[in-house]
């Protein structure tokens, strides 16, 4: 086996059972592996304990298993100033933002990069799935992980190659099962954890609760494009276009079709809504986005075909991208696709390689722009 | 990789003998000391002969020596039962800024519950000013604790000088004296000190052991509730192994060996800073830049470089220093003694490591100190640089 043991690899390490299992493997792998958790979010009650407390103690029973040393660093300044602050601010202007994509550019793969360096990391490592392959030029291209389900190259979209660089995915080529099975066969106090859900900073907590703590929430009213009022809302940010639940919208005795959002109007605080899941509102045929980042800066021309996803977990469309000028996109789709959303991430692959991403803005259809923010 | 241990403020190795007291105490003195039969006696016989040498190490007498479990405890018994007891002589409490947890938190307590607490200011050298403390004392003050010596950054109070204030006023004058119990002399009369904490794994004893000295004509009421033990001072069986490795730990604390220890803690003290001068690395020193001070302490602001990046990088060479308190998700917490003596500059508070030395620390242990901060600021600076 190749001599691993003068190669320190830094492991954020979450108190999950995937970033429990990346730095075991890598420990079996013979690296002088160091793990480190994240406090990115201080959510201390009055009685001084914090939910990081537990996921800590977690880390602290993996690595003592495992046998590595393990640290807590605080990132909380720079989550704040980095995400959350652009969290907030993207739905002050309506929009539904991804502070995952953005915590992965900023925190894990900057900040944490950066501290990790500074602890002589030659890489560093999470409980990401994604694979990475380095070509004979130099590229690095980052790769669907194996299980379909769980793949996060969404999330890690925004990334560079630079920023790869220092990078090893231990579970990119595992399914998750396999990664539990991993976890229990080496007695992982980890290995039945369940899964975190959501948003890092709001954990399990109710959403609308944690947001009206920052926002003010404005309520208004909720109607057709037709003019007709079906109720009220409770602010526009608790709403996300394609939304169906939560509306509080009966049947109408007609046909009995479910209502959606479909539409905002942020200048007059009016929330649409629409009946049916395939509300011809909801679906456009292509859109416009900024801040386009790639990957590797391989010259693809002026406009190119590719696949795109809107948001995690959705299958690839079919999309034609077209370079404008100032990091601008435009997206335009070989199908209408539905409920494209403003603030979300369009991340485009290339057969199983994720090429990039770019924040969307704007969706039209029959060059209309939708009425989504 | 040798291990390097230089956080000996934290907690101290166990020395062989007491070692060996404690291996064989805990093998033949099984007997609950309260009891009457033999085997009860010969526990009993143990823990009065301990007292009295503790009693001896601070010119107190036996009979105001309380087993505690450690400082934390002392320091809780002292300042909690003193206020519940003087409630009827007032309310009103002094204390510093850079006093221990184990001081601030009953503070805060009594706080909680009616009483008023004044927190004497530090200058940047750690220092309190007895004219403050005079300014700051009232007729229902009922308690003074002042620490002898601080933990971070060994600055020592002038003990006699509050004792001579507090010679004539109401108020009880206690102090903890974890830390300096190891090096300094210590006398109750001679100082006018009425409670006194100490702790035994400071000094190479077991932990969870100390004791609380407490004058005897003060009637302070026991803060663990249960059997008579202590003369009713103090409930729970006696710890008869710990308390006699407490014994011989506190034995081995010969003035002698207390003057040979503050000899060899300055001798590597001035290796440690002559080295940083060297070797360019920008430093100050936070804390008393000349005597009295506690010798074993010395704690400095490296500039540039984050704590606990620096404590990290460290660790992984093998080399145990502090740098403040962990958070329950351990992520430091700035130091509230640095953030009392630096209150506009943060760098320093955040920059900072304390270097402790204890009775095992020896010039190899230093020069390898030496040796492997360098080699991690050279490797820090020139990250920051690149």
């Amino acid at each position: 086996m190749k001599d691993n043991s003068k190669t320190r690899v830094v492991v954020g390490m979450s108190g999950g059972v995937d970033s429990s299992v990346s730095a075991y493997l890598l420990k079996q792998q013979g690296y002088d592996v160091v793990g480190v958790f994240m406090k990115n979010w201080d959510d201390t009650d009055e009685n001084g304990v914090c939910t990081a407390t537990e996921d800590f103690k977690d880390v602290a029973h993996v690595a003592n298993e495992i046998g590595i040393p393990y640290y807590s660093v605080n990132f909380e300044k720079e989550y704040w100033d980095r995400v959350f602050t652009y969290f907030l601010d993207e739905y002050k202007r309506g929009r539904t933002p991804n502070p995952d994509v953005i915590c992965n550019t900023e925190i894990k793969y900057k900040a944490f990069l950066e501290y990790a360096l500074d602890l002589g990391a030659d890489y560093i490592a999470m409980g990401h799935y994604a694979k990475l392959e380095r070509d004979e030029y130099g590229h690095n291209h980052l790769l669907r992980a194996v299980d379909d389900n769980k793949d996060q190259t969404y999330f890690l979209s925004q990334l560079s190659a630079k920023q790869l660089d220092k990078v090893i995915f231990p579970i990119g080529g595992m399914t998750k099962p396999e990664v539990r099975q991993i976890a229990k066969e080496a007695g992982l106090y980890t290995a039945d954890k369940k899964d975190s859900m959501g948003i890092c900073f709001i954990g399990e907590n109710n959403f609308k609760e944690f947001l009206s703590n920052y926002l003010p929430a404005k309520p208004g009213k909720m109607m057709t494009f037709d003019g007709e009022i079906k109720g009220d809302h409770t602010g526009l940010m608790y709403y996300t276009i394609g939304q169906r639940k939560g509306l509080g919208i009966g049947g109408d005795g007609n046909d009995n079709l479910p209502w959606f959002v479909v539409g905002k109007d942020l200048s007059k605080n009016i929330l649409y809504v629409g009946k049916g899941y395939h509300n011809e509102h909801l679906y456009a045929d292509y859109l416009d986005a900024t801040g386009a980042s790639w990957i590797n800066n391989i010259n693809r021309g002026e406009e190119f075909h590719c696949t795109a996803k809107f948001r995690y977990r959705q299958k690839d469309s079919g999309v034609t991208v077209k370079l404008n000028d100032d990091n601008k996109v435009t997206v335009t789709f070989d199908d209408p696709v539905r409920s494209i959303t403003p603030g979300q991430a369009v991340v485009f692959y290339d057969g199983d390689e994720c090429l990039g991403t770019a924040t969307i803005d704007a969706a039209y259809k029959n060059n209309k722009q939708l009425q989504y923010v | 990789m040798k291990k390097v241990y230089l956080d000996n403020a934290a907690t101290t190795p166990v020395s062989e003998s007491v070692i060996k007291e404690i291996t064989d105490k805990l093998s033949n003195y099984y007997g609950n000391a309260s009891t009457l039969y033999e085997i009860g006696r010969s526990s009993k016989s143990i823990l009065e002969d301990v007292r009295i040498k503790l009693a001896n190490s601070i010119n107190a007498k036996e009979n105001e020596i309380i087993f505690t479990s450690g400082g934390t405890e002392s320091d809780n018994s002292a300042i909690i039962k003193t206020a519940e007891t003087r409630q009827n002589y007032g309310k009103h409490i002094i204390t510093t800024k850079i006093e221990h947890e184990a001081v601030l938190k009953p503070m805060k307590y009594l706080e909680n519950h009616g009483y008023e607490v004044s927190y004497l200011d530090v200058d940047s050298n750690g220092n309190i000013s007895i004219e403050d403390l005079k300014n700051n004392l009232r007729e229902d003050t009922i308690l003074v604790s002042i620490m002898m010596g601080n933990n971070e950054v060994g600055v020592q109070n002038p003990i006699h000088e509050i004792g001579e204030l507090l010679k004539d006023h109401q108020a009880y004058f206690h102090t903890d004296a974890v830390q300096a119990y190891g090096l300094k002399d210590i006398d109750v009369n001679r100082d006018n000190i009425d409670l006194l904490s100490t702790s035994a794994h400071k000094i190479n004893g077991p932990k969870m052991t100390g004791f609380l000295f407490k004058r005897e004509t003060i009637k302070l009421n026991s803060f663990v509730l249960g059997g008579d033990q202590e003369q009713k001072r103090r409930a729970g069986t006696e710890n008869i192994p710990s308390i006699a490795g407490f014994g011989v730990a506190v034995n081995s604390l010969t003035k002698d060996e207390k003057e040979k220890r503050i000899t060899k803690y300055n001798s590597f003290r001035e290796k440690i800073l002559t080295e940083l001068n060297n070797n360019n690395i920008e430093y100050e020193i936070n804390g008393p830049k000349t005597e009295p001070r506690l010798e074993h302490i010395l704690n400095i602001w490296i500039k540039g470089i984050p704590t606990d990046l620096l404590q990290m990088n460290l660790d992984l060479d093998g080399v145990a220093i502090a740098g403040g308190s962990a958070c329950t998700a351990g992520s430091l917490e700035p130091s509230h003694v640095l953030s009392a003596m630096f209150p506009t500059n943060p760098n320093r508070v955040n920059e900072s490591i304390r270097i402790s030395f204890g009775s095992f620390t020896s010039e190899d242990d230093i020069d390898l100190f030496i040796e492997r901060i360098v080699k991690v600021y050279n490797r820090l600076n020139k990250n920051r640089r690149d």
